[in-house]
């Protein structure tokens, strides 16, 4: 797409999503409609055939996940992009993805739960469900931009890091950052990283599943003359299955490792008038919005306020959030759910400062006024 | 003598699959008319779901993907669309294809995309220690069906008849030499085939239905296989102790696959 450096345009969260996804090299993409986020599926319907991809809409979200998976081992980006109850209908092959190592992303676009619950209204809902949708002991990478250029990068940040990590990815929209429209500069192909799966030197020997100093190992695509065994059973270095405890552990202790190794290369956050802040605000996507106004009016009030947004939601920047609750005397913490995030603030936080939460579940935005008042309630100004 | 061990992962065997199990004839024969076929091996990708039957793919040296239960034929299809040169087989069960993955299994054939899928029907879950399946016919034995089945039974090609399929035929273990000529004919479609191989499991269905051994069940097999050309004059009570055996649909049609190439094409300066 946007050949020319400082490409300008009006567009939506969904769009941004889709043209970065181009834009990053992903020629496949398998998905089932559902509200926010069929404008992924629509954009890319239209874009993928002209840049040589396949889009398909599959019979469900089950099937979509299994196609990506399927695309992505003989080596093509692919990604799927659903909401809330299509994100459950994936889990269990999020997992697979996970246990053979299988780049993919899956991009949801947040709404109301639980059930089939506000279909076009707001919500950060399924924070937890990104951690723990799937069953058994795992790591997962989820990213959540707060603006339309943000869905761009981190689009492009998320395949980056799925391809580096060999693991899928999980980008966070919601329903305002999914559908808002903003002016957006987006960066020429030129300005940005694309990084790719690690592939093997040599045919000879290849373990697909080999313990090496980084733990991840290198990436044969299906079908490009390296024959092996691809499982979701519990498998040694050759990729077959196996019950020698010894080889189960040490599979499930390097898939452990190679994200928690990594938490700082992975970990994004962005500190916002935090320096001198006395009161800190924890927040991320469509919250942080409204979060980031709200400093300035408790600023302008004369309230020393910062936000510490968190990009990277999984794995959680528990290091940043300890740092800080050395310097602010309290957090609250925003969000569009009943708490999900500020369970996991109040235990980095370790008790240093006090916690609150904000929340709401009805449906709309919390808008920059109700932190405020949350802030001058906190202090009792 | 046919060279097997070249297509085999000997290192992997034995076996996990039971004495008088069938599944073990449909490798054989599968692998037999992969060679007719001449594919290479690097060609073939292999995609299985989970049962029994599924565990085929550790055995052979192809391209091997040992999936989740019933997803099989979305990830052959992930694979197909993204590398439509390569061979992509699909091995599943009869709860893998038709119940969990029962709506796959359907929309693959209404798509027709290029995938060639032996179904291995043995009318019970096979892995899981002989629980009811949707092939258990009505009044057969189950772990979770104790006293019968009281349910009715999916025609596995009949489905795949219905949702629109080029290719699908059924036969037996019985009859090895019938099982690698359909998936011959199979492979060689381009468009999503069916052979449904029934097979007996002597270790859930067998027992519990007293239908004996593996020989018994195979033998079973023979006295009860007819044609589709003699099932035409039989009665509904006749047919419900026949396997009628047979190419049922054997025709050409637009393959997805190909047609969505057409459209990548046109944006081709
Ligand atoms: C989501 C999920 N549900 C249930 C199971 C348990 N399970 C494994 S195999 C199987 C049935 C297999 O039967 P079939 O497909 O007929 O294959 P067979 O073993 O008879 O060859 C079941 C229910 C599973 N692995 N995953
Ligand atoms: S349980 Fe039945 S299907 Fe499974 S290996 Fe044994 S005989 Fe074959």
């Amino acid at each position: 797409m946007n050949k020319n450096s400082n490409n300008v345009k009006i567009l939506s969260g969904n769009e941004a999503c889709a043209q970065a996804a181009l834009a990053v090299g992903v020629r496949f993409f398998a998905g089932y409609p559902i509200t926010p986020s069929s404008e992924i599926a629509e954009v890319l319907a239209g874009e993928l055939p002209k840049n040589n991809g396949v889009f398909i809409q599959m019979e469900d979200e089950l099937a979509s996940i299994g196609a990506i998976i399927g695309a992505s081992l003989t080596g093509v980006k692919a990604m799927t992009a659903t909401s809330g109850p299509g994100f459950s209908l994936m889990q269990e092959n999020i997992g697979y993805a996970i246990m053979a190592e299988i780049p993919c992303v899956i991009v949801n676009v947040m709404r109301g739960g639980p059930s089939t619950g506000l279909p076009t209204l707001p919500s950060q809902g399924d924070i937890m469900q990104a951690r723990w949708g799937t069953h058994g002991d795992h790591q997962i990478i989820a990213l959540a931009p707060f603006s339309v250029r943000e869905v761009f990068d981190m689009t492009i940040r998320a395949f980056n890091l799925s391809e580096k990590y060999r693991t899928p990815v999980i980008l966070l929209l919601d329903e305002i950052i999914g559908h808002v429209n903003e002016k957006v500069i987006f960066p020429a192909d030129n300005e940005f990283e694309i990084i790719n799966r690690p592939n093997p030197e040599s045919k000879d020997n290849y373990l697909p599943y080999q313990e090496t100093a980084s733990d991840i190992p290198p990436m044969a695509n299906f079908g490009s003359c390296y024959r092996y065994h691809v499982t979701g059973l519990a498998h040694d270095e050759t990729g077959f299955p196996t019950n020698n405890a010894e080889k189960i552990n040490q599979l499930l202790q390097r898939l452990e490792r190679k994200i928690v190794k990594h938490t700082d290369d992975i970990v994004e956050v962005e500190e916002y008038l935090l320096n001198d802040a006395e009161i800190g605000i924890i927040a991320y996507g469509s919250a942080a919005r409204s979060a980031r106004h709200a400093v300035k009016l408790a600023r302008n009030a004369g309230i020393k306020t910062g936000m510490l947004r968190l990009k990277t939601i999984w794995p959680f920047a528990e290091k940043q959030i300890r740092d800080f609750s050395d310097k602010v005397k309290l957090w609250i913490v925003p969000e569009l759910n009943m708490g999900q995030i500020a369970h996991e603030v109040e235990w980095a936080v370790r008790g240093k400062v006090p916690v609150y939460k904000y929340n709401k579940v009805n449906g709309e935005p919390i808008n920059p006024e109700e932190i405020l008042n949350c802030i001058k309630d906190k202090i009792n100004v | 003598m046919f060279d097997y061990d070249y297509y085999l992962r000997k290192s992997k065997m034995p076996l996990i699959w039971c004495p008088g199990c069938g599944d073990g004839i449909i490798l054989k024969s599968l692998i037999r008319a992969i060679h007719k076929n001449g594919f290479t091996k690097d060609n073939v990708v292999m995609v299985s779901g989970i049962g029994c039957s599924s565990r085929l793919t550790g055995y052979v040296d192809f391209n091997t993907l040992h999936t989740t239960h019933g997803r099989a034929i979305t990830f052959a299809t992930g694979i197909k669309l993204a590398k439509p040169h390569l061979n992509v087989i699909v091995i599943t069960g009869d709860g893998d294809a038709t119940s969990i993955g029962g709506n796959h299994y359907i929309h693959a054939a209404r798509r027709n995309i290029d995938l060639t899928v032996i179904l291995f029907n043995n009318q019970i879950y096979g892995m899981t220690g002989g629980q009811v399946s949707p092939t258990t016919p009505s009044g057969k034995k189950a772990t979770t069906a104790p006293y019968g089945s009281s349910e009715n039974i999916f025609n596995i090609s009949g489905l795949a008849i219905a949702a629109g399929a080029p290719f699908v035929a059924r036969t037996t273990v019985a009859n090895p030499v019938q099982v690698e000529r359909y998936i011959n004919l199979a492979l060689q479609k381009k468009g999503f085939s069916v052979v449904e191989v029934m097979t007996p499991c002597p270790t859930t269905f067998g027992r519990r239905n007293k239908a004996g051994a593996g020989v018994d069940m195979l033998k079973w097999q023979k006295e009860h296989s007819v044609t589709i050309k003699s099932a035409e004059k039989m009665s509904p009570l006749e047919l419900d102790e026949s396997i009628v055996t047979g190419i049922f649909v054997d025709i050409e049609k637009p393959e997805c696959r190909t047609e969505y190439q057409k459209v990548i094409d046109q944006f081709k300066s």
